[in-house]
């Protein structure tokens, strides 16, 4: 616990009977920046809201920084946060809104005066402090509220699906300079979203959940590519869930073929799941011929920078979708009711109980 | 799992954080707001309802007093005569407010502003007044009594004229609302497809208001069914169940039977109220759906065959109080019609002179001060302060009680309450203070909702944001809410000034002879005979309300102008 800046230990959050948290346990390191992803209605808000002490938890601790702060309430806690809605002040202007909680803290005029124009420039609207919220955009306002709730530079960040409410060019603009944001300022930063491509690109560790438990928690390349469960793999990118016979030690049997898989999977021989992504199917193999399986083209669709296709496998009720280049397309001549030889390489396949 | 969710020195830590300090403020100031509430109308409603059951010596008789009740042939005529009343009236008010609150919001009319203004103008006045001016105008001595063709005007065609006059812009602004509402989209498609103006009225306007108009009966048919001015000036001979309180309790000091009454009355009123909030909640619901406001076109048949239909309109309610104006100058109807101010020289009448009006206008600045803010707190606990769920649902029904209770049975069961021997608060019975309260208490739901809505239309996470800043709540409140609500703030303000100053029915139990209040006045002059001086003092408070109306536009555009100038802010 010595390393880690927020620890959550054995937390349990109940609504009447429902269960919303179940015993959750999490570590964050000092200037990480953490995504809860999870479907909705999977607890990250209420996760979030333990944390900020906006919620009283039913069991379960939290420590800040090595202080026990369970049951502090929220203006005794450290953190800034930032909400969906912005909950920027309409009737203040931009300038007072961010030096809000500054106001409070027997700060002087000149100082909070400086570091609100501080604020300002660093969110990259340096002339907009005379002006109210409803004369700005949301993108302008999304910024305004991180100004404020930075501006007391607080331990902890914690944002609440900060981008959702925006479109979808701000949200892309906007989640690069969130980030760079908290790389400078090195502030230890939680953001809750449901948008897996946020979360893989702005996160140096994703906690996925799903039912109010922690399904997994890693890094986007390992939450990708390395996905603890069924669920993880299907919420994050898209999987192809095939069904399949293990036949022994990393031996799987798809239709009429038997393939080899990686070992770290189930025990036991029986039904279970074969899982690959689309781009993870080839059309071109190097040597092993021994995960071949040939299908059949029953679709194609142009996607712009690659095609995807729909093939049937012998023996298989559920079709298998590939993603292959253009390039693959032209030279190899790919077109609905082709029969091609796949190689699924064993490395990629991942099994899950059925 | 028990160790999970009880971990050692968990309740002990959960109770601290309860009653912290950061939490003892909201619980404690919700106690005292459910300990007003409970003083200012369950206990004093409660004391009635024991009194009913009671004989004159305060033995218990269970329903003895409503065996009486029901023996009684006369008693037992009012209540077919108050629902006869009150659904005449509401069938006329919600047809004629229909007619007009279409032409107001779905018409280009012309001359829809003036209408507008016109319509409001009973608002302004206390029931009494156009009852009186019936009387100048279709009474005995009445300018237009041939128009009755024989009938008479002191009774139920009396009660029916002046109430529906009264209930009129009450049930115009629901209606005016609903129809504003209404989606565009839907008028578009129906025009797509070549319907017929009436057919769209039928299949498209009216499902559309639908809740509206249901809203609008039974709010028009609970004011008529409980008011009292307009039966106690006019109503002759006919009985109705708010002048049998006043009678029984007044007139005979048969308390008990005046209670029993209050009860009687008290069943349509809470039918009508009960029907009211599911109405309510429907329309809410109905509300959400986003919709294009709709932009009406200039049509000359339509907007010229409403100018036809609302012109009596217009000319009614600037005849009738433009008869009561000319009726309260003319020296001394109907032989000597020289214009004086002599009906204006109250001093020299009973009912509390000039005095009076005072009296009045204190006890309205008290109640708009007092009950702004108090029911602002009221509302903020319930809206904005986490947890606490039972208590602030608790304050939330409470809220809803008085819309339910009739001011007679209010003021009735404020007898009971405050003048019992035993209780602590005796002290403020006859004094302006129980005017005040009783008043606040009395028109409390209408302020509550309209603040209630003001505050639900704001961010949600306001208090969380502070928190987090480390700001109090109620710095918060002072800086952000109460100024985002202010325009609400000053409406509700408004609304109870103007009642306190035009209210009869629950202070006509209260008022002593230190706090002799105008409207009262105007009830009590007209009782004796001086109707003028009656009709005079009506037209004062109507010019007063309507000379506070004008401050208050000033002042909201004045602080609109000023404070508020992020709301125009949007570009
Ligand atoms: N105060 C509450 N009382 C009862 N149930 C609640 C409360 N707050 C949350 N819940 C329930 O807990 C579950 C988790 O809610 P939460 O808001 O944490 O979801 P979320 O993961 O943030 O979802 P979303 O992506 O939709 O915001 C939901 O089923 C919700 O209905
Ligand atoms: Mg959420």
């Amino acid at each position: 616990m010595s390393e880690s800046y927020l620890s959550i230990r054995r937390l349990h959050q109940v609504f009447g009977d429902f269960v919303a948290l179940r015993d959750i346990s999490l570590d964050i390191r000092e200037g990480e920046f953490v995504c809860f992803l999870g479907p909705s209605g999977c607890g990250k808000t209420t996760l979030l809201r333990a944390v900020a002490g906006l919620q009283l938890q039913t069991g379960g601790d939290i420590f800040q920084a090595g202080q026990r702060i369970s049951w502090l309430p929220p203006e005794q806690r450290d953190f800034g946060i930032v909400f969906q809605s912005y909950a920027l002040f309409p009737n203040l202007n931009v300038a007072d809104n961010i030096a809000y909680g500054l106001r409070n803290r027997r700060t002087g005029r000149s100082e909070v005066r400086a570091r609100v124009a501080e604020l300002l420039e660093l969110i990259g609207l340096p002339d907009a402090g005379k002006k109210y919220p409803s004369q700005l955009s949301g993108g302008q306002q999304q910024r305004v509220a991180l100004a404020r709730a930075i501006a007391t530079r607080p331990g902890l960040l914690l944002l609440d699906e900060p981008l959702s409410a925006l479109d979808a060019r701000v949200r892309v603009h906007l989640r690069h300079e969130i980030k760079e944001l908290q790389r400078r300022l090195g502030v230890t930063t939680i953001m809750v979203t449901h948008d897996q491509e946020e979360a893989l690109a702005m996160a140096d560790r994703i906690v996925v959940m799903n039912h109010g438990c922690i399904e997994q928690v890693g890094t986007p390349q390992q939450i990708y590519a390395e996905p603890a469960s069924a669920f993880v793999a299907s919420f994050v990118g898209t999987m192809n869930f095939l069904p399949a016979i293990r036949i022994g030690e990393g031996r799987v049997r798809i239709g009429e073929r038997t393939l080899n898989c990686r070992t770290l999977s189930p025990h036991g021989n029986g039904e279970v799941r074969v899982a690959i992504r689309p781009e993870d199917v080839r059309t071109r193999y190097n040597g092993d011929a021994s995960n071949l399986i040939s299908a059949r083209v029953r679709g194609l669709e142009f996607l712009g920078a690659f095609v995807r296709s729909e093939l049937e496998i012998d023996g298989v009720d559920e079709p298998l979708v590939a993603d292959f280049s253009a390039n693959d397309v032209r030279d190899l001549g790919i077109e609905a009711g082709n029969v091609l030889n796949l190689d699924l390489p064993a490395q990629r396949l991942h099994l899950f109980e059925h | 799992m028990d160790t999970l969710l009880n971990p050692p020195g968990f309740l002990a830590k959960k109770r601290a954080r309860l009653l912290g300090i950061d939490c003892s403020l909201p619980i404690l100031c919700l106690l005292v707001a459910i300990a007003m509430l409970a003083i200012a109308l369950v206990l004093p409603l409660y004391s009635l309802l024991s009194k009913s059951l009671e004989d004159r010596h305060g033995q218990f008789v269970g329903l003895a007093n409503f065996r009486a009740y029901v023996a009684d042939p006369s008693l037992m005529h009012s209540i077919t005569n108050s629902l006869w009343v009150a659904s005449l009236t509401t069938l006329i008010v919600v047809s004629l407010a229909l007619m007009t609150a279409f032409a107001l919001t779905r018409s280009r009319m012309p001359g829809r502003g003036l209408l507008k203004v016109l319509v409001m103008g009973p608002i302004f006045a206390p029931s009494l007044l156009p009852a009186i001016s019936m009387v100048y105008l279709f009474g005995n001595q009445g300018v237009l009594k041939d128009l009755l063709m024989g009938h008479s005007i002191y009774g139920p065609i009396g009660i029916v004229v002046s109430m529906s006059f009264w209930c009129f812009p009450h049930a115009v602004m629901i209606l005016c609302t609903a129809l504003e509402n209404s989606d565009a989209r839907l008028y578009e498609s129906a025009r797509a497809l070549r319907t017929s103006p009436l057919r769209a009225f039928m299949t498209v306007t009216l499902p559309s208001i639908k809740y509206g108009l249901i809203s609008a009966a039974f709010v028009v048919f609970t004011l008529a069914i409980t008011d009292f001015g307009a039966p106690k000036v006019i109503g002759g001979q006919y009985n109705v169940l708010a002048t049998d309180i006043y009678k029984q309790v007044i007139g005979l000091q048969n308390f008990q039977m005046g209670s029993v009454v209050s009860v009687i009355l008290l069943l349509p009123a809470v039918l009508a109220f009960a029907v009211d909030r599911w109405v309510q909640r429907r329309q809410v619901a109905l509300l959400t759906a986003r919709a294009e406001p709709l932009r009406v076109k200039p049509h000359r048949a339509r907007d010229w065959s409403l100018l036809l239909l609302c012109t009596p309109v217009a000319v009614v309610i600037l005849g009738v109080l433009g008869m009561a104006v000319y009726a309260s100058l003319v020296t001394f109807w109907p032989y000597n019609l020289d214009l004086s101010f002599n009906n204006y020289r109250f001093d020299l009448m009973d009912g509390g002179g000039w005095g009076a009006y005072f009296n009045s206008l204190q006890m309205a600045g008290w109640t708009a001060v007092i009950g702004t803010l108090v029911i602002f707190a009221n509302a903020y606990l319930v809206e904005k302060v986490p947890g606490l769920g039972p208590l602030r649902t608790l304050v939330h029904l409470m809220a809803m009680v008085p819309l339910a209770v009739p001011g007679m049975v209010l003021g009735l069961s404020y007898i009971f309450f405050f003048n019992e021997p035993g209780n602590p608060l005796n002290g403020i019975y006859g004094t302006l203070a129980i005017l005040v309260l009783c008043t606040i208490a009395h028109y409390y739901t209408v302020c509550h909702l309209t603040l209630v809505t003001a505050l639900k239309q704001i961010d949600g996470e306001f208090e969380a944001v502070s928190a987090s800043l480390k700001v109090p709540f109620y710095v918060t409140c002072w800086r952000v809410t109460l100024p985002v609500c202010l325009p609400a703030l000053l409406e509700v303000a408004l609304y109870l000034f103007v009642n306190a100053l035009n209210t009869v029915s629950a202070v006509v139990f209260l008022y002593s002879s230190q706090t002799a209040l105008a409207s009262v006045a105007v009830l009590n002059m007209d009782d004796a005979g001086d109707i003028a001086p009656a009709a005079a003092m009506g037209v004062v408070l109507m010019l007063t309300c309507i000379g506070v109306k004008g401050l208050h536009w000033g002042l909201s555009r004045l602080l609109l102008g000023r404070s508020q100038c992020w709301r125009q802010a949007r570009a």
